[in-house]
C-alpha cells in the first residue's frame, strides 16, 4: 500500500472511526474539522510509528499540512 | 481593600525585580516577566488606551493570542481602571465572518471603548465594528510595543474596590451575550477564601495551559498568581494539545506545585504521551493537580495515578473543585494531600461518584427544588449558592441577572446534592454540553446545521454524550434531511461538521442523517433534546 493510502485509512479507520469512509488526497484535514486538535498526536505518533518520519509538534497545524497529499509529500521528503 | 491596580502596584514596589510568569512559547526561549516589567509595559498599554479617549470604567476587548502582548495589554487596561475583557482570537478553523457576527454582537451589548489586537487582525476588527454607532478604538499591539513614554507622566485614575474589575464571557453566541461583571472586591474575597482553601503560599509555582478567555484560566492560574506573588510558569493551550509532556517538563524545570485542568486532561495525558516524551520528568514538587470546569470522573483520577505515579506523582495530589464564572470562580474544593471523597451509593444510581469538595468558606451552598424549597442531604435538586464573591450582575443584562437570582441565592443550573457538607455534580438543568471545559450550547449548534443545504432546517438535535475514554463529552448531531443517497447523505454530514468547526471552533464527534419525521418533538412542535438522546442511544446508529 502507498503511503497516501496508508495514512488515509489510518485517519478513517482509527480518528474517524468509520473503517469505510474513503478520505480523498485533497480533502481538508484540520481546517475543515475532520481531525480536531486532539487527535493530532495520534497522527503523528502513527506517522513515526509507520514510515520513522518524526514531525516536530509545532508543525501539527494546517499551515504545515492540510490534506493527505502534503502530508504524503511531507514523509517522502523525510525518508 | 485593595483593586487589581493596587496590588499589582504595590507588588512592583515590594518586589519590583520579583518574576511574576515565565511565559513559555514552543520552539522559543522562555521570558521571564518580573512585577517592574508588567508595570513598565502595561503602562504603554494604559497610555495607548488613555490617548484614544479611553477612560476609567470603560470596557476595553482583548483579542490577542498566548504571548507577552496579551498579559501587558491586560495589565495596562487594569493599571488605568478600564474593565478589560479577553476574549479568544480568530484561529484557522474559524470562518472570519462568523467571528465577525459573535463580535459585533457582543460589542452591541458590552459596548467596549476599545479593542485591543494584533495587527494581522485589525482589519477584521473594524468590519465587525463598521456597524457600531458609537466610537470603539481599536488599538494595534505591534505599535504599542515601539511607543514611547514616560510613566511620570502617566497618572491613573484609581477605581473604588466596589467598581467592576472585569468581564468575562464564555463561548458561543448565546454565551457572548452573557458578560460576568466582577468587582474587585469580589475577586479578592475570592481569592483569600480559595487561597486558604488550598494553602496557597508564595512558595508556590503555579503551571498553567489554560486560555485567559477562559474563568479557570484566568483567575486560578492568571489573577491568584499576579495578585498572590505566586510565580506563574504559563504555555499556550495550543501548544499543550500538540505535546501534552511540555507540561510535565514545565513543572519539571520550575518546580511547580499547582496546576489546574479539566477532566479530559487527564485521559489526555494518561493515554497520549509517549514514554520517551516523560523522559526526565519529576511530579514530586507537585502538591495539587485540581480538576475542575467540566464533570470529574474518578476513572480518569486513576488513569493518570497509574501513569504518572512512576514519575513522583504522590498520593493525594489530585483534587477536584467545582467552580463558575459567576461566583468569580471556586465554589467548592476537596481537600490538598487527601484523595477526594467517592459517594459508593449515589442517588441516582449511577457509579461511584467523586466529591467536589466542601464549599470554600465564604460561600454557602444549598440544594433546592423547582420551587425553591432547601432539600435534605443525598437528594438531588438545582445547586444555589450565597457568597460574598458573586457576580455584580451579567453586563448591561439586568433581565438575566434578576433570572438568576431567588431570594438572594444564585441558581447555578447545575444539578447535584450534598453528603457530609461536600458537594457532589450530577448534571444540569439547563441543556449545556461541556466539551474539554468548554461549554457549548447545543441550540447554536443546531441552528448553525439548519443553515447547511440538504438539512431539513428546524429539524436537527444537538446533544452531549459521555465519552468514558476521552474523559468528556462528544457531541453529536442528528438532522432530518430528505436525501436518500448515501454518498450524498456523506457529502451534507461533513458538510454539516465543516460548518460547525468553522462557526464554533468545536470538534463534532458524530454527524447523523435521519429521514424527516425520525426527530422527536414536544407539543409545541419543538425538537426534545433528551427525548432524541433517548432515541438515538437506543438505536442502532450509536454502535
Amino acid at each position: 500500500m502507498d503511503i497516501s493510502t496508508t495514512i488515509s485509512q489510518y485517519i478513517a479507520a482509527k480518528i474517524l472511526r468509520q473503517p469505510k469512509r474513503v478520505i480523498k488526497p485533497t480533502d481538508k484535514l484540520i481546517s475543515s474539522g475532520l481531525i480536531d486538535s486532539f487527535s493530532l498526536m495520534d497522527l503523528s505518533a502513527f506517522i513515526e510509528e509507520k514510515f520513522g518520519v518524526r514531525l516536530d509538534d509545532t508543525e501539527l497545524n494546517a499551515e504545515t499540512f492540510d490534506t493527505v497529499a502534503q502530508l504524503t509529500e511531507i514523509v517522502q521528503s523525510r525518508q | 481593600m485593595p483593586t487589581l491596580a493596587s496590588s499589582l502596584l504595590q507588588s512592583a514596589a515590594d518586589v519590583p525585580s520579583r518574576i511574576a510568569i515565565h511565559l513559555q512559547q514552543a520552539g522559543k526561549d522562555d521570558i521571564a516577566m518580573s512585577y517592574a516589567q508588567l508595570i513598565e509595559r502595561g503602562t504603554a498599554y494604559a497610555s495607548a488606551l488613555m490617548a484614544q479617549g479611553v477612560k476609567k470604567g470603560d470596557i476595553v476587548v482583548i483579542i490577542l493570542p498566548h504571548g507577552e502582548a496579551l498579559v501587558y495589554a491586560w495589565v495596562g487596561a487594569v493599571l488605568m481602571g478600564a474593565v478589560p475583557s479577553i476574549l479568544p482570537p480568530l484561529t484557522e478553523k474559524l470562518a472570519p465572518d462568523r467571528y465577525r457576527r459573535d463580535l459585533a454582537a457582543l460589542t452591541e451589548i458590552t459596548k467596549p471603548a476599545a479593542i485591543v489586537t494584533y495587527e494581522t487582525f485589525a482589519s477584521e476588527v473594524n468590519l465587525a465594528l463598521a456597524q457600531s454607532p458609537t466610537k470603539i478604538a481599536v488599538v494595534i499591539a505591534e505599535l504599542v510595543a515601539h511607543l514611547e513614554f514616560k510613566i511620570e507622566n502617566v497618572n491613573f485614575e484609581a477605581n473604588l474596590p466596589s467598581e467592576i474589575a472585569l468581564l468575562q464571557h464564555s463561548s458561543g453566541s448565546t454565551g457572548l451575550q452573557k458578560g460576568v461583571a466582577l468587582a474587585h472586591t469580589a475577586i479578592f474575597n475570592q481569592l483569600r477564601s480559595y487561597a486558604a482553601a488550598i494553602q496557597l503560599s508564595e512558595a508556590d509555582v503555579i503551571v498553567s495551559w489554560l486560555p485567559l478567555y477562559h474563568d479557570m484560566g484566568l483567575i486560578a492560574a492568571f489573577i491568584t498568581p499576579l495578585m498572590l506573588r505566586v510565580p506563574l510558569v504559563l504555555m499556550s493551550p495550543f501548544d499543550w494539545v500538540r505535546a501534552p509532556q511540555r507540561l510535565f517538563h514545565a513543572i519539571t524545570h520550575y518546580g511547580g506545585t499547582l496546576c489546574w485542568l479539566p477532566n479530559f486532561a487527564y485521559n489526555f495525558c494518561a493515554q497520549k504521551i509517549r514514554e520517551r516524551d516523560l523522559q526526565g520528568v519529576n511530579l514530586a514538587t507537585m502538591r495539587a493537580f485540581v480538576n475542575c470546569s467540566e464533570p470529574t470522573v474518578y476513572s480518569s483520577h486513576q488513569k493518570f495515578a497509574a501513569r504518572f505515579g512512576a514519575y513522583g506523582l504522590r498520593d493525594g495530589t489530585l483534587t477536584t473543585c467545582y467552580a463558575m464564572a459567576e461566583n468569580v470562580f471556586a465554589v467548592s474544593q476537596s481537600v490538598v494531600g487527601e484523595a477526594p471523597a467517592l459517594d459508593e451509593s449515589p442517588p441516582d444510581g449511577r457509579e461511584a461518584r467523586l466529591s467536589n469538595g466542601k464549599p470554600i468558606a465564604n460561600v454557602s451552598v444549598k440544594i433546592v427544588d423547582p420551587d425553591g424549597a432547601t432539600l435534605p442531604e443525598h437528594t438531588i435538586g438545582e445547586i444555589a449558592l450565597q457568597s460574598d464573591c458573586m457576580l455584580t450582575g451579567y453586563f448591561h443584562r439586568p433581565d438575566l441577572t434578576e433570572k438568576a437570582m431567588h431570594g438572594g441565592w444564585y441558581l447555578t443550573g447545575d444539578m447535584g446534592y450534598l453528603k457530609n457538607g461536600e458537594v457532589y455534580i450530577t448534571g444540569r438543568k439547563k441543556d449545556i454540553i461541556i466539551v474539554g471545559g468548554k461549554n457549548v450550547y447545543p441550540q447554536d449548534l443546531e441552528l448553525l446545521s439548519s443553515e447547511v443545504a440538504g438539512v431539513h432546517p428546524g429539524r436537527v438535535v444537538a446533544f452531549g454524550l459521555m465519552d468514558e475514554r476521552a474523559g468528556t463529552e462528544e457531541i453529536v448531531v442528528v438532522a432530518e434531511s430528505d436525501i436518500q443517497d448515501e454518498d450524498e447523505q456523506q457529502t451534507v454530514a461533513d458538510s454539516v461538521r465543516a460548518h460547525l468547526t468553522r462557526n464554533t471552533d468545536v470538534a463534532v464527534r458524530v454527524v447523523q442523517l435521519v429521514p424527516l419525521g425520525w426527530l422527536v418533538k414536544t407539543s409545541s412542535g419543538k425538537v426534545a433534546r433528551t427525548a432524541n438522546k433517548e432515541k438515538y442511544l437506543q438505536s442502532d446508529m450509536a454502535a
